[in-house]
């Protein structure tokens, strides 16, 4: 049993963004859905979990717009960055991408965007998910 | 243990902050530590330190690490217990909890702790990279999330739920570089108008270039005994009353909400406990200005304000020196500057400075209870001290 399982590590999370996939996982004992995943939960210390699909719908609940960026990002600035309330209240950050920089508001609906780039990239180089508004 | 003082402080010493060119960070320390032992002829620093705590966030500045018998060495402290501690800009101020609990402990009478930071030799993108380090990787640098990009998140919210704006946050920033005006080791010792502020580039909207506290070089140290033993080596002594310390989730978006730090708040409660005070007996604190919005947050999570109501004190005057609660009377990180590592023992320095009469053109009145607010990263740890002047009942 224990060789077959996916490890709840938050390089497993990435893998499955990688093949479009928004994954959390949930504690079997008390429920908890943690995003990131994590090897021991943070409410019952459980270590048995199971892996469950995430809303991939969602409200922009805070965001800014990076124009200093660090030397791996400097190329796309400015870009907005955000932090996401999915439908079922778990937070995400990421970016805001489809959307014009000056019609970002709190509080409009995104959903997630899992990218075209992402599976040529290799690991440990980490695919990236974004945000975009729906269509 | 309610009100009873924890620690005393008999010294203090602070280099200058600033671009210190062709200066290592050890040669920093050293010159803060002069000014310690200066300021205390009865103490014999070889004999009488027992041990010593350094703040010190990031060994890529300098390609150095092992920072504790670095400093120990360059401040003529040779062969004393030495140990960096690591919070990121919470770093001394972590490092002043640990020797207080080492002089409790009574394995120690005597402790140096400070902090240092040598950042100017860097590049603002390589700045950048590297106090990001202090925020989650895999989730928000690894999206492109700067720290002042945190923290502008933290003001969008503010903005967005309390209808703070963008220029009450530039009156945190115009009021800081008043006060740094007055501190002559401040890194920027001039007044900016409220303008500048505004129409100063975006870093990472809604937070300006000024929104934005200094890259700085400096170090900062107190000399702690037991409380009974102070008077060994001063008759004006600071007493540490009360101390509190909190973590919080590495990544801002796991936690509740964007507008105020848990960990501050926690750390605040324990702190204001231990030491029997409430909000409004404070006469001047240091909190962590590492963003102007950082400042507004601070008010309301220190009980100096309601939640919301942050912006507004900011703007009423009422935390500038001869307001009714003056905050940040050094300059604070905006406007004295912030070398991380040095940072919270050089809000005790300044406290220290007022609650001893010693702090010339920008002395607060009768200041008798200070207070200092640390904050590491984006709020996974704080750190709050409450002090008392030898004067106060």
């Amino acid at each position: 049993m224990s060789g077959q399982a996916s490890p709840f590590t938050i390089e497993q999370f990435y893998k499955h963004i990688l093949q479009g996939k928004l994954m959390g996982c949930k504690c079997k004992k008390c429920g908890k859905i943690h995003l990131p995943p994590r090897p021991l939960c943070d409410r019952c210390y459980s270590k048995d979990f199971e892996w469950v699909e995430l809303p991939q719908n969602g409200r922009l609940l805070t965001y800014t717009v990076i124009c200093v960026a660090p030397k791996q990002f400097q190329e796309m600035a400015p870009y907005a960055v955000g932090i996401v309330e999915l439908e079922n209240g778990i937070k995400i950050p990421g970016m805001i991408r489809g959307v014009a920089i000056e019609q970002i508001r709190v509080g409009m609906p995104l959903t997630i965007d899992f990218g075209t780039c992402v599976a040529t990239q290799e690991w440990p180089q980490w695919p990236r998910y974004y945000f975009k508004p729906p269509a | 243990m309610k009100g009873k003082p924890l620690v005393s402080i008999v010294s203090a010493g602070l280099s200058r902050f600033g671009k210190l060119e062709g200066l290592y960070a050890r040669e920093i320390f050293a010159e803060a530590a002069k000014e310690a032992f200066d300021r205390c002829p009865n103490l014999d620093p070889k004999k009488d330190i027992q041990a010593l705590f350094v703040g010190h966030m990031g060994e890529s500045y300098e390609h150095q690490g092992h920072t504790g018998a670095t400093v120990a060495d360059w401040s003529g402290l040779l062969h004393v217990a030495a140990t960096r501690t690591e919070a990121a800009c919470a770093s001394s101020g972590a490092a002043l909890r640990a020797a207080i609990h080492a002089v409790l402990s009574g394995l120690c009478d005597v402790v140096m702790v400070g902090g240092v930071e040598k950042m100017t030799h860097r590049t603002t993108p390589e700045v950048t990279e590297y106090l990001a380090m202090a925020s989650d990787f895999p989730f928000e640098q690894w999206h492109g999330i700067t720290f002042p990009g945190l923290f502008a998140l933290m003001a969008t919210a503010h903005m967005s739920i309390y209808g703070t704006t963008e220029q009450q946050l530039a009156t945190v920033a115009v009021k800081n570089h008043y006060h740094g005006s007055l501190n002559p080791k401040a890194h920027m010792q001039k007044e900016i108008a409220l303008e500048t502020v505004l129409s100063s580039r975006i870093i990472a909207w809604p937070l300006k270039l000024y929104d934005c506290s200094l890259i700085t070089d400096g170090a900062s140290c107190l000399i702690l005994t037991k409380p009974d033993v102070a008077k060994k080596y001063t008759d004006m002594p600071v007493h540490i009353i009360g101390s509190g310390q909190a973590s919080d989730t590495i990544g801002i978006y796991e936690r509740e909400n964007f507008t105020s730090l848990r960990a501050a708040k926690l750390a605040a409660k324990e702190a204001y406990e231990m030491a029997d005070v409430k909000p409004q007996d404070i006469d001047v604190a240091e909190v962590h200005d590492c963003f102007t919005i950082a400042e507004i947050i601070a008010y309301e999570d220190l009980g100096f304000c309601k939640p919301g109501e942050g912006g507004r004190l900011a703007e009423s005057g009422e935390t500038k020196i001869g307001g009714k609660i003056p905050v940040n009377t050094s300059g604070g990180l905006k406007a004295k500057g912030h070398p991380v590592g040095a940072t919270g023992t050089a809000q005790a320095y300044e406290i220290y400075l007022q609650l001893t009469g010693q702090a010339d053109r920008r002395q607060v009145k009768d200041a008798e209870v200070g207070l200092t607010h640390n904050v590491g990263g984006s709020g996974a740890t704080a750190v709050v001290h409450i002090y008392r002047g030898v004067e106060a009942k």
